[in-house]
């Protein structure tokens, strides 16, 4: 929580994403995702409940909420790596209930993980050529017979090429992604996502593990993608991050979405606070106390901040 | 005194004998599933298994031209793989490994059983189909070659056909696993879950590399008994422990790992027996018979396997970086 | 319920030829043109059965024939190998069946140019009558074999569990027991308890050693977890090969194996098979108090739930698993030499034959959870010997082995294996 790290640009923010009342569940103009009463139990834990949430096109939207909140499941029932109990949503119009995780990506929904999963035995460009969609020489038969996709391996690969100079990793292009910084294959994974031309971006904690440095150019990265007119919905629990490049803020609790709104006027909402203080309110004793604390600091700082 | 001669020309003959091409394309089809796929084929025994009397029983009981016994055994083995990974392919990478052991046994157990006997010729096995193969060899009668390798039409007919497999086999592997196809194979190794969040079916990957790695296996069971005859209790587990030996000797995710393998595996294992039963019978090792002398070498292989996985993972020709070990 | 009816038969030349008078059919087949004889007698209380239908096979030669009015066949195979005659049971009068040995015997030549086979008949039907009977004595024994697999699958679980090493080299624990017991009450002549206690003790020891020098510099060094399966899969070759190595190819048997069987209802059972069973029960009571009570085994569950956890909470863990090795060992130890006088004998690969039943038990009841090793292994147990009611007793593993495939398909974690959270 020592450093602070903003984006190089001041970012312009998309604004006037809702209709009506910011409250949770709310309306949006332009939704490119919509999700309807979607749980999910583990054991007797409700992980996810969300009876209603409008993911805004054309902006970059927050997931943030204290640990256990739920956002990771809900991240992996939206793009199929988990199936839920019960729900529905919809991408662009159309239903993805029940799809397999790579129908969701191959209609433009592409994920990232937590844990980064840069294919370590792979080179760069291997890894980034995975990434690219319709390859006729991922089947098979053809696979066999190189003048089917030699010329599409080589548009891949200079589109590929324009990517990595983009996220200065041009230069690495014939190592082993294993060979890289932990920061790096945080950056290859989502130049990785890229090669599939995305319309929606879901990252899960990009900035997590990352050091201040590299932070920088990976907000400055997450805002280019908006640019290019990407939709883009992270998860994070540093509410630094948030506050700058983020348009619209989502907060989860307990599985549920407490608060929804532009990110300085979410943080000011007692419910917001509510949930990160109140986490272990309930719990027994012996739990580990410098969690709460660190909650109760990233608070005060998210206070001080607005002042 | 010790026949060195005797001695280094039987295990020179291994080099090129078919029983070594044969675990050479097994093994190379377990190269597809575990190397380059990371997926834990135990089970290449029993499709090894299919492949010889898929092709002994369509030419015995019904009769087959060679090639339409060559096609039942890789039906037999395409059906045997997707039975094994429709149910297993979604689970933790474990149990593919359980069912597959699981399964040959199964098969292993359905060949010895009495019950098939009329079919299968249970524990006694199958013997009288080579006539199909022997007449289609173009090498008229007579013997031929140098040295230790010399032999007769119908033995150079064998190896030539079995080796031309081998090799070709060897470029159409080479060749996919530099393709997008083989790509995403090795992306799975790495990680399935990044590879379907890129839009791949990785189920479906999968399984068209246990089929094809099977196929492998199949065509290799085939090799395997057209120098001798069919007998249930070569298919035990144990075959599938030798050909991962013989995997990881030459390297997981090589192409020409599996073949130097087979030929190191077995020009050393002759070798070995050899000495070792020639030296008892001069009495060198007194405190040992002949039969002893024999299980020795099981002894080493097994040695062998803990020692290779512990110090040179990668194999003789694997790339030290590419370790090509599933986590 | 059957009545041994014997039979008998070792043929001189001398009382065939007088004998052969005036046969119904062709009692001798191929006696002209080969050397070597396969003959027999076919009799039910005494009395010679005709016209029973004998079928010779092997080394790519195959005869049938008849029995005689006197009940005697004789078959000329045309070299010294090992053939495979059978006894068609159709061919019997009603209420006779093959008692004991089955109606497939394999005939190996001796020294001599005659072999004689023999069938042991006796009363009863074929299918019905005796079933329920049957179906009662195959269950205890399915019990029986259940528990002494639990032995060996809740060391394996537990190694699972607390290491992730899915141990091929378990066969070998589980034969070493066997192969111990042998050598202290056999070749050396003590009492077979002490025998027992010994190899007990050697077993325990294996477990410990083979942790000390392979397993625990493995964890070390931070070898991955298929590797690890790998080098117990070469361990597993080696041990086995040097097992037969000294002992040889052949089986042999532990004093006492041979207890004649005592009548309870219409259940039969040794003395050897009740001892067996009472002290499986009374082994896995302790285990599970071991586990359920105690400091150390409380200690063991946290560790199989989360290793990390458990370290960071003060436990031992590198202790821990070497107690579940020395545990392990002790019980595949024990589980071996239940399987002793279970199968019965002891050979070089007995455990072997075994391992992927464990393996099953422990994959049924839920990979790592040690209560659920035994519920599998129970399940395992009863079915291979159930199995025997309805298929062949030459395909019995095959059911269990189904069994196991389908419960993966239905219920992958297991029977009582929890589900597994992703991401």
């Amino acid at each position: 929580m020592s450093s602070n790290p903003v984006p190089s640009s001041k970012p312009v923010k998309s604004i006037d994403l809702h209709i009506g009342e910011a409250e949770p569940g709310c309306k949006k103009r332009d939704p490119i995702l919509i999700a309807d009463g979607v749980s999910r139990t583990f054991g007797g834990l409700k992980a996810v409940d969300v009876d209603h949430v409008e993911i805004p096109r054309g902006a970059i939207t927050a997931l943030i909420g204290p640990n256990g909140a739920g956002k990771t499941t809900l991240f992996n029932l939206l793009t199929g790596f988990d199936k839920p109990d019960t729900g529905s949503w919809t991408f662009e119009g159309r239903s993805l209930s029940g799809m397999p995780a790579f129908k969701v990506a191959r209609m433009g929904q592409v994920r990232t993980f937590q844990l980064t999963k840069a294919l370590g035995l792979l080179t760069v460009m291997d890894n980034m050529l995975l990434g690219a969609k319709g390859q006729s020489g991922e089947n098979l038969f053809r696979a066999m017979l190189p003048f089917f996709w030699r010329k599409q391996e080589e548009d891949n690969k200079a589109r590929a090429i324009d990517i990595l100079t983009r996220f200065k990793l041009d230069t690495k292009k014939d190592d082993y992604a294993a060979s890289l910084s932990g920061g790096q294959r945080k950056l290859l994974e989502m130049a990785r996502a890229l090669m599939s031309e995305p319309t929606l971006v879901m990252l899960d904690e990009p900035m997590a593990g990352v050091n201040p440095a590299l932070t920088q150019s990976l907000l400055d990265h997450i805002l280019n993608l908006k640019t290019q007119g990407m939709s883009v919905l992270f998860v994070e629990h540093d509410m630094h991050m948030v506050r700058h490049i983020a348009d619209w803020v989502i907060v989860m609790a307990e599985g549920r979405v407490v608060a929804e709104g532009d990110p300085h006027e979410v943080m000011r909402n007692p419910a917001v606070i509510d949930a990160y203080l109140g986490q272990h309110h309930d719990e027994d004793l012996g739990a580990d106390p410098s969690a709460e604390k660190e909650h109760v600091v990233a608070i005060k700082e998210l206070l001080d901040d607005e002042l | 005194m010790i026949d060195w001669g005797a001695i280094f020309s039987n295990a020179a003959v291994e080099l090129i004998s078919p029983t070594t091409a044969a675990y050479a394309l097994a093994a190379l089809g377990l190269a597809v599933h575990f190397g380059y796929t990371g997926l834990l084929n135990f089970g290449q025994a029993g499709f090894m298994a299919l492949g010889a009397y898929g092709y002994a029983i369509s030419i015995l009981s019904f009769g087959f031209p060679v090639w339409g016994a060559v096609l039942v055994g890789i039906g037999a083995s395409v059906v045997f793989a997707l039975v094994l990974g429709i149910p297993t392919l979604r689970l933790r990478a474990d149990y593919l490994a359980i069912v597959t052991i699981a399964a040959a046994e199964i098969v292993r157990l359905l060949f010895t059983t009495n019950t098939f006997e009329p079919l299968t010729g249970s524990a006694n096995g199958l013997s009288g189909y080579k006539g199909g193969f022997a007449a289609l060899n173009p090498i008229p009668p007579g013997s031929y070659g140098f040295g230790p390798f010399e032999y007769n039409a119908y033995d150079w007919w064998l190896r030539i056909v079995a080796w031309t497999i081998v090799v070709l086999a060897c470029l159409f592997t080479w060749q996919i696993m530099r393709s997008p196809w083989g790509r995403v194979i090795k992306g799975i190794r790495e990680d399935e879950d990044a590879v379907r969040a890129l839009g791949k079916n990785v189920y479906s990957y999968k399984m068209q590399s246990l089929v094809l790695g099977g196929v492998f296996g199949t065509i290799a069971g085939m090799i395997f008994v057209l120098p001798r005859a069919v007998v249930p209790s070569n298919y035990q587990t144990s075959l599938t422990f030798f050909i991962y030996a013989i995997l990881l000797l030459g390297g997981a995710a090589t192409i020409l790992g599996p073949v130097i393998g087979s030929m190191i595996f077995w020009v050393l294992l002759s070798f070995f027996s050899g000495f070792i039963a020639r030296a008892v019978e001069a009495g060198w090792l007194p405190f040992m018979t002949s039969i002893q002398a024999g299980q020795l070498r099981f002894i080493l292989v097994g040695v062998a396997i803990m020692l290779i996985v512990i110090f040179r993972p990668q194999g003789i020709f694997g790339n030290k970086k590419e370790l090509a070990f599933v986590k | 319920m059957i009545f041994l009816g014997l039979l008998f038969a070792a043929l001189t030349m001398s009382t065939f030829s007088t004998l052969s008078a005036s046969p119904a059919h062709a009692d001798e087949v191929g006696t002209d043109q080969y050397d070597y004889v396969l003959a027999g007698n076919v009799q039910f209380n005494q009395k010679p059965l005709d016209g029973v239908l004998i079928t010779v096979k092997g080394s790519g030669y195959e005869a049938e024939v008849k029995t005689g009015v006197d009940g005697k066949w004789k078959v000329g195979v045309p070299e010294k190998a090992t053939y495979t005659v059978s006894l068609d049971e159709k061919t019997l009068p009603k209420g006779v069946i093959v008692a004991k040995g089955g109606s497939v015997i394999k005939a190996e030549f001796g020294l001599t140019k005659v072999k004689s086979v023999n069938f042991f008949l006796g009363e009863g039907t074929r299918v019905t009558v005796s079933f329920f009977d049957q179906f009662l004595n195959r269950f205890v024994n399915g019990i029986n074999f259940g528990l002494l697999l639990a032995l060996a699958a809740i060391g394996l679980s537990l190694i699972f569990g607390t290491t992730g090493l899915s141990n091929f080299a378990h066969a070998e624990m589980i034969t070493f027991g066997a192969l111990m017991t042998l050598a202290f009450s056999v070749t050396l002549g003590l009492p077979v308890w002490l025998a027992i206690i010994i190899a007990l003790v050697l077993s325990a020891g294996l477990g410990w050693s083979l942790d000390a020098v392979i397993w625990k510099p493995l964890r070390r060094k931070g070898v991955g977890l298929i590797p690890l399966m790998i080098v117990s899969i070469g361990l597993s070759l080696a041990l086995r090969y040097v097992f037969q190595f000294f002992v040889g190819g052949g089986t042999s048997q532990l004093p006492g194996s041979g207890l004649a069987d005592l009548q309870f209802g219409p259940v039969r059972l040794s003395l050897i098979d009740l001892g067996s069973m009472g002290i499986s029960i009374v082994v896995l009571l302790a285990v599970s108090y071991f586990l359920l009570r105690t400091r150390i085994g409380k200690a063991t569950r946290a560790v199989s739930d989360n290793p990390s956890l458990a370290s960071a909470s003060g436990i031992d863990v590198d202790g821990v698993i070497r107690i579940v090795w020395v545990v392990g060992g002790a019980l595949a130890g024990l589980s071996g030499i239940l399987w002793a006088y279970f199968r019965p004998g002891v050979s070089w690969d007995m455990g072997f034959q075994i391992l992927l039943l464990v393996f099953a038990a422990t994959t049924l009841g839920g990979l790592g959870t040690a209560f659920g090793a035994l519920v599998g292994s129970m399940i395992v147990g009863l079915f291979v010997e159930l199995s025997t009611l309805w298929l062949p007793s030459d395909l019995k593993y095959v059911g269990a082995l189904v069994v196991l495939i389908l419960v993966l398909l239905l219920r992958p974690q297991g029977i009582l294996g929890r589900k597994e959270r992703i991401g």
